[in-house]
């Protein structure tokens, strides 16, 4: 793998992070000039003490790294169509189901804790095929994942949105989009990171500016920034939201603002608001999907109500917030 | 018997995955034992005998862990042998990061959870560079970019390995690992099988149990560091 390249010069330019091999092993940076047989060889026995290994066995491991370097690019799988077919549930009885889903759906999950939930979405996750305990098959474009394509799409498949989620890294909010956007290869990488910005702060209720801390943006501003950020910055087609709190996000924008950008959106939820804005309801009982339920037109006229009433009560929150007055009546 | 060391820092979730696998593995047909091998104290050997799974335990106690380790390696090998395992885990408690159990010709598993930094998987050396597999724990606390941003740390560190995101919490993604492990190659024996990485070099008066500081008390195979000196 080495031998196709003269200098490391010339590996620099067909692979920038081939840097990061000598840097994190604390190997002298080798010279752009120097043949890498020869930056090996000339290795002093301290510095390859320090490596834990021999010259030939350095130089076979930097010859992998270089090998493995382009899956750094390897993109989330694309998909036309999701299907889920049914296996059996926690008490043997087969599980009536053939759910075929295209991005733009989105499915409420509803449930006890125990129904099932989790257990869906990780053979979801896990491209299911008759392998898991539900004996479920899930299907990407009609066709069975092989073993290499299930690896691949392992971590990559889904995205996840949950209310147990926090930011934990040090970092002010421009500096965190600019290293998501850096860890996609995007070619225009500001760009990207301030129409998500931009995004979030339609989003949230009170809005925030590039220089503030992650760890310092409240709960609905966090769960703000977390959803413009998988809807634009992240490749994974399908999403699983566990509730979206109502922390004084437009909580249908946020659907539609997922939706929009192509992905099937999966939502744990109990709130009726949201529960509304999905096409249809998997009702999850003893670790099966107990029926599906398609939002019927009499519930979307519900939601419109619902919607008036949801407002209403943002409209209070954000008086109670301004230290104005709480009166409340069901009219007007 | 299929071998596979798992390494990873204090309290990354390498016995909660275990745990996870071999649950998957046990529906499979097959049987899952763990040497472990941790410093002082430990009670995961407890949290193994509830859960069913055979597990002995070893303790370092004053001597290296890793030398500790590769000493007992063998001697691991042949007790899940004599125990019919199908899978034998040999997880090492991850210490000061210089070193790594992996083997040449087993499969090498590296443990790391998302909170631990950004900077992490560059910093935890050869366990996550030489490794095979990076199971990645704790991804449903912090958000998805930062988990993606994480992978991406760990897969420019070791672009070789296969990163897949494992929930010690629920399970998920244990069924990907024990894919991993299910294609993994047998290890017959370990006698004249070869440390990915060299331990560290030792040997010096406080190898011996020398407790005083001070140059009259330092012998043997000592370093200097380099401090920077005040311009003139």
């Amino acid at each position: 793998m080495t031998s196709q390249y003269p200098t490391f010069a010339a590996i620099w330019a067909a692979l920038p992070p081939a840097r990061d091999f000598f840097a994190a092993q604390g190997l002298p940076m080798p010279a752009p000039e120097a043949a890498p047989a020869d930056y090996f060889a000339a290795l002093t026995p301290d510095a390859l003490a320090e490596v834990g290994t021999d010259a030939g066995t350095l130089a076979a491991r930097f010859a992998d790294f270089l090998a493995a370097l382009p899956r750094l690019g390897a993109a989330a799988p694309r998909l036309a169509s999701l299907t889920i077919r049914g296996g059996t549930g926690k008490d043997g009885r087969p599980e009536r189901l053939d759910l075929t889903l295209v991005p733009g759906d989105v499915v409420a999950l509803v449930g006890p804790t125990g129904s099932g939930k989790s257990r869906f979405l990780a053979d979801v996750e896990w491209l299911a095929d008759a392998d898991t305990p539900t004996g479920r098959r899930v299907l990407l474009d009609g066709k069975t994942a092989d073993a290499a394509g299930r690896l691949a799409a392992s971590g990559r498949l889904v995205a996840q949105l949950s209310q147990n989620m926090h930011f934990v890294m040090d970092l002010t909010v421009r500096e965190f989009l600019i290293a998501h956007a850096e860890s996609r290869l995007l070619a225009d990488v500001p760009a990207a990171a301030e129409a998500v910005e931009g995004l979030a702060n339609e989003l949230a209720g009170e809005p925030f500016g590039p220089d503030t801390a992650l760890t310092a943006l409240s709960g609905g501003q966090s769960r703000a920034l977390m959803i413009a950020d998988v809807a634009r910055l992240c490749a994974s087609p399908i999403v699983l939201v566990d509730e979206i709190e109502n922390a004084g996000i437009d909580r249908r924008k946020a659907i539609a603002l997922l939706t929009g950008s192509g992905k099937i959106v999966l939502m744990a939820t109990h709130d009726p608001l949201l529960a509304l804005t999905a096409g249809r309801r998997l009702v999850f009982a003893a670790g099966a999907v107990a029926a599906v339920i398609a939002t019927s037109p009499e519930e979307k006229t519900s939601l419109a109500a619902l919607a008036q009433a949801d407002a209403k009560l943002a409209a209070l929150r954000d008086s109670l917030r301004r230290g104005g007055s709480l009166c409340f009546s069901q009219e007007k | 018997m299929q071998l596979v060391t798992v390494a990873g820092p204090p309290s990354s979730g390498k016995t909660s995955v275990l745990l996870r696998l071999a649950a998957v593995l046990g529906r499979q047909g097959k049987r899952l034992g763990v040497v472990k091998f941790d410093c002082l104290t430990g009670r995961d050997k407890d949290v193994f005998d509830a859960a069913g799974i055979p597990c002995a335990a070893g303790q370092s106690g004053a001597l290296c862990p890793d030398h500790f380790f590769v000493c007992n390696a063998a001697d691991a090998h042949a007790w899940g042998l004599s125990r019919g395992l199908d899978v034998l885990a040999v997880e090492s408690a991850g210490l000061c990061n210089r070193c790594a159990p992996h083997i040449e010709g087993a499969l090498a598993v590296c443990v790391v959870d998302n909170l631990s930094g950004i900077d992490t998987p560059a910093k935890i050396g050869p366990m996550l560079r030489l490794a095979d597999v990076v199971a990645v724990t704790k991804g449903d606390v912090v958000s998805q970019a930062e988990r993606e941003v994480f992978a991406f740390r760990v897969r420019r560190a070791n672009p070789r390995a296969t990163v897949l995101f494992v929930s010690g919490l629920t399970g998920q993604g244990a069924e990907a690992l024990a894919h991993v492990v299910a294609g993994a190659p047998a290890t017959p024996t370990l006698d004249g099988a070869s440390l990915r990485f060299t331990m560290p070099a030792a040997v010096c008066s406080y190898c011996l149990g020398q407790r005083k500081i001070g140059a009259d008390h330092q012998m043997g195979n000592v370093r200097k560091m380099d401090f920077p000196r005040e311009p003139a």
